[in-house]
């Protein structure tokens, strides 16, 4: 039987560059999870039950080698998560076997409710925080913004308890600056809704 | 549940973060943005507008945060903790880039905790505690108009990092400015006594508006990256107008409050009420350098 010769890995490199989507067979390295899936896999401090890419705070992953280098987007100026949304992809990445980790901020453009993933919205209704419409963000219109003194007229916000439309705002602001409060005029329950923004 | 190991979980592990709780412990609101000032501009220039800003909204931030525990309703409480929130993110950001424009690498504490109060540049406006509700909403409705004008103007600054800074708060400001809005209707349209308390809160805050529209020699420096203020007025007012409308309140008849020689706000002349702030803002910082939290 003819002795079949691994791959040689001190030869040059077959691809004009290594990019992370090439994965060289390398046996003396433990097998790695990619960089992405693990940085995808880091949830949200005050929103838990959804991860940073849900939310579209994650905004890029590159990985070179050993090195990781992220990219992360405030949801708002004042967001106190960001630090420690860094500090877990640092911690995580290292764990998976990234030597070399470097989070960065990335201001624009900015962050909207937007680029909430569908399975981030249902992951938000399922616990109990009514989701944004996409939809229902206003469209930037050229000009000065437009002043609401009244509820502005909207789609209403389905209650994720019971599905009736009969909701009511009771604030703006809720516990973290990404929340709105509602109450349920159907169920009488009240519930946080993730604000158009 | 994405999985088990969280953000607090890892609080308790061993390892070279010293922090204490959640939420301690900040790093650079900048960290790997790009703060090389365009060609062209003048980077001591932007690091004094920039400051300008931040001071603006550092002080306020800081005024509003006293309210909590103090507020009519606890809505009233978390609208105004997290206004406070939004303000004091954009102080960061705005005094982080300060700091990278003018070539100090002062950071955000070295700024906000070690200044004097000459040196702090933020209008008048922001600087007097609210003695009630009324002169609250007041003040806040005629700051984050003019703020969110400005900030409109400013996205398409010819600075990338206060374009982004700019872009991000004006979407926050809208909610402010529409939050104050609304409130004043509500009391200005409600009963005697609330109508009257509401005139009587834009009676104190009115003198100090014609200082936001004042131009400044720093913004006369950074043409293409600092916007007219004198030009956000027609807006503004067009705001003003509307709400006070609705409100069924009007104009107040007050001149506006004079400088020390022409010298206001901006020019580090402040009102006795700034330094109140600064005591309480700074004193932890100035008693314990270097310290962490």
């Amino acid at each position: 039987m003819v002795a079949r010769r691994g791959p040689d890995r001190d030869a040059p490199a077959r691809f004009p560059a290594r990019d992370a989507s090439v994965r060289f067979p390398d046996r003396d390295a433990p097998a790695r999870v990619p960089a992405r899936d693990v940085a995808a896999a880091v949830p949200d401090p005050e929103l838990p039950m959804v991860t940073v890419a849900d939310l579209g705070i994650l905004r890029d992953v590159r990985e070179d080698g050993d090195s990781v280098t992220v990219t992360i987007t405030p949801t708002y100026s004042g967001c106190p998560a960001m630090r420690e949304i860094a500090s877990d992809l640092r911690r995580r990445l290292e764990r998976a076997g990234y030597l070399h980790v470097t989070v960065r901020t990335e201001l624009a453009p900015p962050w909207t409710t937007d680029w909430i993933t569908a399975e981030g919205r249902l992951k938000l209704a399922a616990a109990g925080i009514a989701p944004p419409d996409p939809a229902a963000r206003r469209a930037v219109p050229a000009g000065p913004v437009p002043l609401t003194l009244t509820a502005a007229p909207r789609a209403p916000v389905p209650c994720p308890h019971c599905g009736s439309a009969r909701t009511t705002e009771t604030s703006r602001f809720s516990g973290t600056a990404c929340k709105a409060l509602y109450r349920c005029e159907a169920c009488l329950e009240p519930f946080e809704h993730v604000k158009d923004h | 549940m994405t999985d088990e190991y969280g953000a607090y979980q890892a609080l308790a592990e061993e390892s070279d973060d010293q922090r204490w709780a959640f939420g301690t412990g900040f790093t650079d609101p900048l960290e790997g943005v790009d703060t090389t000032v365009p060609p062209g501009v003048d980077g001591d220039a932007l690091a004094a507008y920039c400051l300008m800003l931040g001071d603006d909204a550092l002080v306020y931030s800081h005024r509003l945060q006293q309210w909590v525990t103090r507020a009519p309703e606890l809505e009233e409480e978390t609208a105004l903790a997290n206004i406070a929130l939004d303000l004091l993110g954009q102080a960061r950001m705005l005094l982080a880039r300060a700091g990278r424009a003018d070539g100090s690498g002062r950071d955000e504490d070295q700024l906000a905790f070690f200044r004097e109060e000459g040196e702090f540049r933020n209008v008048r406006l922001v600087e007097r505690l609210d003695a009630d509700f009324a002169e609250l909403v007041a003040r806040l409705l005629i700051f984050s108009a003019w703020r969110l004008a400005l900030f409109e103007a400013l996205r398409a600054s010819a600075d990338p990092v206060l374009a982004a800074i700019a872009a991000k708060g004006a979407s926050e400001l809208a909610y402010h400015r529409d939050y104050a809005a609304r409130w004043v209707v509500r009391l200005g349209d409600g009963t005697e006594l609330s109508h009257a308390r509401m005139q009587a809160g834009l009676a104190v805050v009115w003198p100090l508006m014609d200082e936001l529209f004042t131009p400044h020699e720093v913004e006369a420096a950074l043409p293409g990256v600092a916007p007219a203020v004198r030009e956000m007025r027609g807006e503004v007012d067009a705001v003003l107008d509307a709400v006070l409308a609705a409100a069924t309140l009007t104009r107040p008849a007050a001149a506006p409050l004079a400088g020390l020689g022409g010298r206001t706000g901006r020019d580090g002349v402040h009102t006795e009420a700034l330094g109140y702030v600064l005591a309480e803002l700074q004193s932890v910082a100035r008693a314990h350098p270097g310290a962490t939290w």
